[in-house]
């Protein structure tokens, strides 16, 4: 837009209009039809085989959000026409998150797992825990597995 | 010479350290709005990455498609099965994006001396921005005075396996359960204070006989600020009751749909604030190609930018 006419930068902020529109609509219907149609053809179904087509949508969609974020920063904040130390100061940084996302979420996963764990603790039965003392010989393993 | 050149360096030092330099030829005030606007991307991905944490620790979690489908007006009742999944809150980011781009057509009005211009795009900006405010605000409020969600309880839960729905008189036939009355509505109260109710959705559908999955969305149905748990029976003919679903829920949604409304907010404030100043010729006098109309333009943006990722992970996934 900055090197632009006045006449080509007011198309292209339209033009930027009906990107962001037609991306956000179709994320919507990528979301819908995988929420209220694949979703409940895969329920029963724990393969591999239906998480991963399962995921492919996830995917899409986060794929598109990423580049309706770039568009706004680059297009409308206008950060395709500064300059590029500018650019690189502000943007490095923010990619120290993305592991802080993988971190995060992994670490949740094993909360998840530990949940679990606890849960299958509180329904062992008396009698069957003194048997074995604390913990039986299976759970020893999945406790050493998992801490 | 030699003395000369030693004062003139002094001279172009001095007006460098006081501000007579423009790192990455920016000037100050954008710079500075560029770094506070980074600044706040990591409270905001400090939010979402602890909601992706949270989900990630929860065997289930509400199905957005379920928990987001009523729209105001009873506008949901045009849709199938009384449901617009996701309809509303695409309406709000349609109403962010076009404010967005109002808010580019001011600041490109703003580079031409075109005050006018600048007054009209702002307005409509501003429009926008309180449209928004209200739709959260009607959405907020149908969330916690119809469907009952609160930070610490979310009646939005799955079910973790499959059963059938009990009328009334079928709750009553199991022993041990001591009858209740409330607002005209009955259920039965077992010894450990478990309730059971006959399962009657906002609409008055009644639930009773209708079987459903493991994986199945539902919601406790509140009523007369209380909750009414449906009871249901499992496979093995056990009497059973509805559970809350996972309780972080209700807090960050408050928290972060919330702490983004704030934004919106305040860059609403500002963008009045500015509108004025526009109006009264201040800007124009500056000569600066109305750079405050920039700043508050990457401001408002940035609201919009984080609402592609609020909008990504509260209702998308």
């Amino acid at each position: 837009m900055g090197h632009h006419s006045y006449e080509d930068s007011v198309k292209l902020v339209y033009k930027g209009f009906w990107i962001l529109l037609i991306v956000t609509l179709a994320e919507v219907a990528v979301s819908l039809i995988w929420k209220l149609w694949l979703h409940p053809m895969f329920k029963n179904d724990h393969s591999w085989l239906s998480y991963g087509i399962l995921a492919i949508p996830a995917l899409l969609i986060i794929i598109l959000s990423i580049y309706k974020a770039k568009y706004i920063i680059f297009e409308f904040m206008h950060m395709a026409y500064e300059h590029r130390g500018l650019a690189w100061s502000v943007l490095l940084p923010m990619s120290l998150l993305i592991w802080g996302a993988i971190a995060f979420f992994q670490e949740g996963d094993s909360w998840k797992d530990r949940r679990e764990l606890i849960k299958d603790k509180d329904e062992q039965s008396i009698e069957e825990v003194k048997k074995t003392g604390m913990l039986d010989e299976r759970r020893e393993k999945e406790t050493k597995h998992i801490f | 010479m030699a003395t000369e050149t030693v004062v003139h360096d002094e001279v172009e030092a001095q007006e460098i350290w006081e501000g007579g330099n423009r790192p990455f030829k920016a000037s100050y005030g954008k710079l500075m709005m560029w770094y506070f606007l980074l600044s706040d991307a990591f409270t905001f991905a400090g939010f979402l990455i602890a909601y992706g944490a949270l989900r990630f620790s929860s065997p289930t979690w509400p199905v957005p498609d379920f928990v987001f489908s009523t729209a105001p007006f009873g506008l949901h009742n045009w849709f199938p099965g009384g449901k617009a999944p996701l309809i509303f809150v695409t309406f709000m980011s349609f109403l962010l994006i076009v404010s967005s781009v109002t808010m580019v057509r001011a600041v490109q009005e703003g580079k031409r001396y075109n005050k006018r211009g600048v007054i009209w795009w702002m307005f409509l900006t501003i429009i926008g921005g309180f449209g928004f405010l209200g739709c959260q605000a009607w959405e907020w409020s149908n969330l916690i005075g119809v469907e009952g969600v609160t930070i610490s309880k979310n009646p939005f839960s799955v079910q973790t396996e499959s059963g059938t729905y009990l009328k009334l008189d079928e709750i009553a036939a199991f022993p041990g359960l001591t009858k209740h009355e409330d607002h005209g509505v009955t259920y039965f109260e077992d010894v450990d204070g478990n309730k059971y109710f006959e399962k009657v959705d906002h609409h008055g559908h009644k639930y009773g006989g209708e079987s459903f999955d493991k994986g199945d969305s539902y919601l406790v149905t509140y009523h007369h600020g209380a909750y009414q748990y449906g009871a249901y029976k499992d496979a093995g003919g056990n009497l059973k009751t509805e559970k809350f679903g996972p309780k972080a829920f209700g807090a960050l949604f408050f928290c972060i749909t919330g702490f983004h409304g704030f934004h919106v907010f305040s860059g609403v404030v500002f963008l009045l604030i500015i509108l004025i100043n526009v109006a009264t010729g201040l800007y124009h006098e500056r000569k600066n190609e109305y750079e405050m109309v920039e700043k508050i333009g990457l401001y408002w943006h940035f609201v919009d930018l984080v609402w592609v990722f609020v909008f990504l992970v509260f209702y998308l996934l």
